[in-house]
């Protein structure tokens, strides 16, 4: 597949160039053709100002933007064939919800047949063709976000920009409107940046998920390898929910065994057999590790297990949520059934050696996934 | 508001009806001298009963002062057109400077803009005296006392800062994105500026024009002394109504009648605009 945006080297100062804010740190990106990425990460993270470097509405510090392979990070926003639909109020005010979804048609000369028509369609799809009649001070706010939406979808464009598009929707529109959004936008072989917090959205939409945190972009991968093989820490604790646990451990050999000490003497010993060879050595060499734990990788037994006392247990209609005291911190896990155990009583947890993230402490980077090198 | 009695009502009624009164008596009272003659209005004691003259108006327009002794030419009309000519244009030229101006200050932010912006309002709060007397002999070098032109220039010292600060806080109001999203449905920033954010502001635009109209029509200062009586406006023209043969109170009542009736008409129409543009733009920015 080809390559629709590449991002080189992309920096953002607010301010004076090394001495103001600096939002968005050396950000290297590759989007291909067809592909809806989603934009992951923490508010004030620099999503936004990535995108607005994109569009062209923020001067770029340092770097390429290179779309369709045209170098655009210089030209206005008039000349970068971009369309972008806005986090907040973004509606002209003096024209109708219908005038301001057929703006941009009309500037690219469309007759009014066809104006009408694909206005009509996109309404329908994000469930506004009521009030396409009305004024925008006169409609709320998650109309006025799907106006603003449609009037980004309706036109054609080299790259769309979606900055929270569904922010203010309620949770049942919301998945409604993601399946139809996404089919839409695949339908078309359009390409997309969608930023958003909704983890959930981020897996159901996206083709590709990039994580940033303070700027940085964290990792860039399918959901899929995102949840199986996070790069590091931050992307780690940050995707996933119930979030991962994670807890301090050294490693050391005992005879053949590797063993993890935890806090409160919690010690957990694998086989020799358990690790391939290099990755034994990779965490050995490390020494001090930090230790991932997904809650919906982590057992409770009842015959053995590392010893843990229940804090709360929470059914929640179709998953029981228990946290539990182990090893100096807090541990939850995730049982698919109604789990029988009361707060305070003791259980065992099993840890086995494919549910376990091992990462550097001190650089916060993943050493192994399971049995597997990162 | 609806849980006020009758009494109450009635009781407020009163209030502002004698507030209304206490402000509007004199203008009011001016209103009476202007239809009347220098002896009906000089009697002891004054007295609302007299038979209306239109003499002050007609001596007004036609130019032409008759006093017991002798005939005096006025330029009472010349002085009418001079305040509506130097206000007009002023505020023309300061919208033309001070809104793209203001546009500047509320979307561009540059290092010093804060001060710069600041700088201008202070215009404002010196007093103009101590300006004048350079002033006044900077223009008597470059050519400059005595014209349309040099007054319009000083009278931006009035109007520029209004428009400025009054115009800038109704752009900041304008969302960002909204201006944004016109750019890149393929239009430039001049289409931009010229479609969507000074329609937008418009109310502001307007709001400020009127009051610096009406700053610029009650200047009296800056003619009195940088114009001789041709270029004169009518807040100085009115001196000339003091003559050797006495004050002649019956025109000055009747100028001043003239000179704020456009003034006052205009406040009246723009009354909304004015209340709105104030408290939404000022207020904010
Ligand atoms: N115009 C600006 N001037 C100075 N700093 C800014 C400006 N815009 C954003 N920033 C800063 O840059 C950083 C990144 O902001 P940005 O808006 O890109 O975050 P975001 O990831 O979109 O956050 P959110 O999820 O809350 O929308 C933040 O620290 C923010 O305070
Ligand atoms: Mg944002």
């Amino acid at each position: 597949m080809t390559v629709q945006l590449s991002l080189q080297g992309l920096n953002k100062y607010y301010g004076p160039v090394l001495r103001g804010v600096h939002a968005v740190k050396d950000l290297d990106m590759e989007i291909r053709q067809g592909d809806i990425v989603a934009l992951l990460g923490s508010s004030g993270c620099g999503k936004t100002s990535t995108l607005r470097m994109v569009a062209g509405f923020e001067e770029v510090s340092q770097g390429k933007i290179i779309l369709a392979g045209r170098e655009i990070q210089a030209l206005p926003p008039v000349r970068r064939n971009v369309a972008m639909a806005f986090e907040g109020y973004s509606l002209y005010p003096t024209v109708t919800v219908r005038e301001n979804i057929a703006f941009a048609l009309k500037a690219q000369r469309e007759s009014d047949a066809d104006v009408r028509a694909k206005v009509q369609d996109v309404a329908e799809m994000l469930e506004i063709a009521g009030i396409l009649d009305r004024y925008p001070s006169s409609i709320s706010g998650g109309q006025q976000q799907r106006a603003s939406l449609a009037r980004a979808l309706v036109r054609k464009a080299d790259l769309y920009l979606l900055d929270e598009p569904m922010g203010q929707l309620e949770p049942q529109l919301r998945t409604l409107l993601r399946g139809r959004i996404k089919f839409y936008i695949k339908e078309r072989g359009l390409t997309a940046i969608l930023v958003t917090h909704d983890q959930a959205e981020a897996n159901a939409m996206a083709d590709q998920i990039a994580v940033m945190e303070a700027g940085v972009l964290q990792q860039f991968a399918s959901p899929e390898q995102i949840k199986t093989a996070p790069a590091n820490l931050f992307t780690g604790t940050f995707v996933g929910e119930p979030p991962m646990n994670t807890f301090a451990a050294k490693a050391v050999t005992e005879g053949d065994a590797l063993v993890l000490r935890l806090e409160d003497n919690v010690v957990l010993r694998y086989p020799a057999t358990d690790f391939a060879p290099e990755v034994r050595a990779a965490i050995l060499s490390r020494g001090d590790v930090m230790l991932g734990l997904r809650p919906y990788s982590v057992r409770m037994s009842r015959t053995g297990g590392s010893p843990a006392q229940v804090l709360a247990n929470q059914w929640l209609g179709d998953q029981t949520h228990i946290a539990a005291s182990f090893a100096g911190g807090t541990l939850v896990l995730v049982e698919h059934d109604r789990a029988d155990v009361q707060v305070g009583q003791s259980i065992g947890i099993a840890l086995p050696a494919d549910a376990l993230h091992i990462f550097d402490p001190e650089t916060g980077r993943a050493i192994s996934h399971g049995t597997e090198m990162a | 508001m609806d849980t006020t009695g009758p009494v109450e009502r009635v009781l407020r009624g009163i209030a502002i009806s004698l507030v209304i009164l206490f402000f509007m008596f004199p203008i009011f009272w001016i209103l009476l001298m202007s239809f009347q003659t220098n002896e009906t209005i000089l009697r002891v004691p004054p007295s609302m009963v007299f038979e209306p003259t239109l003499q002050n108006y007609r001596a007004l327009i036609t130019g032409r002062l008759e006093t017991q002794t002798s005939t005096l030419e006025i330029r009472f009309m010349s002085n009418l057109y001079n305040s509506f000519f130097l206000s007009a244009t002023s505020v023309a030229v300061g919208l033309l400077l001070g809104v793209p101006a203001a546009y500047a200050f509320a979307r561009l932010k540059f290092r010093g803009s804060e001060d710069i912006a600041f700088t201008l309002l202070s215009f404002r709060f010196a007093p103009p005296l101590l300006v004048l007397l350079p002033l006044t002999i900077y223009f008597q070098q470059l050519g400059l006392s005595n014209t349309y032109g040099g007054l319009i220039w000083v009278y931006q010292l009035i109007v520029l800062p209004l428009i400025l600060w009054i115009v800038r806080g109704y752009f900041e109001d304008i969302p960002a994105d909204v201006e944004y999203a016109y750019r890149i449905a393929g239009h430039d920033f001049w289409a931009t500026f010229w479609k969507v954010s000074l329609p937008l502001a418009m109310p502001g635009i307007a709001a400020a024009g009127l009051l610096a109209f009406i700053f610029a029509w009650n200047n009296f200062i800056f003619a009195l002394v940088l114009a001789s009586a041709d270029k004169q406006p009518v807040t100085v023209g009115a001196l000339a109504f003091v003559t050797a043969s006495g004050i002649q109170y019956g025109q000055i009542a009747a100028g001043i009648v003239l000179s704020i009736t456009p003034t006052f008409l205009l406040a009246i129409l723009a009354q909304r605009y004015l209340v709105e543009g104030l408290s939404l733009g000022a207020v904010k920015g």
